[in-house]
């Protein structure tokens, strides 16, 4: 009989010092850690950010409501107030992790081409022209060597 | 109050009027709640746990909770007392006990990227992880 390797899916789980990132409400987009559980729909998060327009005052979050990440702050006490839950923060380096995912560099990026004026769009364009043909050519020797 | 005492109104008079306010609305607590409600077929006492932030929103949260599972309107519930939990040795209901457990955690196995965007898709949605 064959050996069948089983590996144990890695969830992401609710607990206390998980990242979550809001989806809805007036904190949309922004990032919070779960300080403490209400219950199975919803949680106390807390989002002391370094960076000021990024801050999410202490409130009940409903679980519907929120996107979790991979991220978490290790060894955050329950129910830890906004004083520590920021020291820990600052000290695990949430900010720098988060805008470094994939996720923030996507909405940043998308952000970024929202807010460009005409000439600005106009050279993003003759931009990824110039790459794309860099591209077609370095395929086109491939090809012909082939 | 209706049912406790048969009361004209042009002969009632409220008396007072108070606003409740939470000593730490940021602080996730446990609530004891004593209640007496009549259904359909008598009078019955209660009680129920419920952990909230607030004094009112345990209130609001059993008044919803009592409309779901006995259908019982607000008119028919007299709640006798509210009580702050501050021994968890002291919660008697397993709803609430479960979620007293030391390094509570749990996966959020069934979830849809993008909720409520739209009714009709010519693909399945994704729904894991």
């Amino acid at each position: 009989m064959a050996d069948i390797e089983i590996t144990l899916a890695s969830w992401k789980l609710v607990e206390v010092g998980r990242l979550v990132l809001i989806r809805r409400g007036p904190f949309a987009g922004k990032l919070a850690a779960i300080v403490e559980i209400v219950d199975h729909r919803r949680v106390l998060v807390d989002g002391p950010s370094g960076e000021a327009q990024k801050i999410v005052p202490r409130h009940v979050l409903p679980l519907a409501h929120a996107t979790l990440t991979p991220f978490t702050i290790p060894q955050l006490p329950r129910a830890a107030g906004t004083g520590p839950v920021k020291k820990l923060w600052a000290k695990n380096e949430i900010d720098g992790k988060w805008a470094k995912s994939s996720f923030a560099q996507k909405t940043d990026k998308a952000e970024r081409r929202k807010n460009l004026t005409d000439f600005e769009r106009f050279k993003v364009l003759r931009l990824r022209k110039q790459a794309r043909y860099e591209v077609q050519k370095s395929h086109a020797k491939v090809r012909a060597a082939q | 109050m209706s049912q406790l005492r048969k009361l004209k109104k042009a002969n009632g008079e409220i008396v007072s009027l108070n606003v409740i306010t939470e000593k730490r609305p940021l602080k996730v607590k446990n609530f004891g709640i004593w209640i007496r409600y009549d259904s359909r077929s008598g009078t019955h006492n209660m009680y129920k746990e419920f952990r909230e932030m607030s004094r009112t929103e345990a209130v609001e949260a059993l008044y919803q909770d009592m409309a779901a599972r006995h259908r019982s309107r607000f008119g028919s519930i007299h709640i006798l007392k509210v009580v702050e939990i501050t021994d968890n040795e002291t919660i008697r209901r397993p709803y609430i006990k479960q979620l007293l457990t030391k390094g509570l955690k749990f996966p959020l196995p069934h979830r849809s990227a993008n909720p409520g965007k739209k009714i009709f898709s010519y693909s399945r949605p994704s729904t894991f992880a």
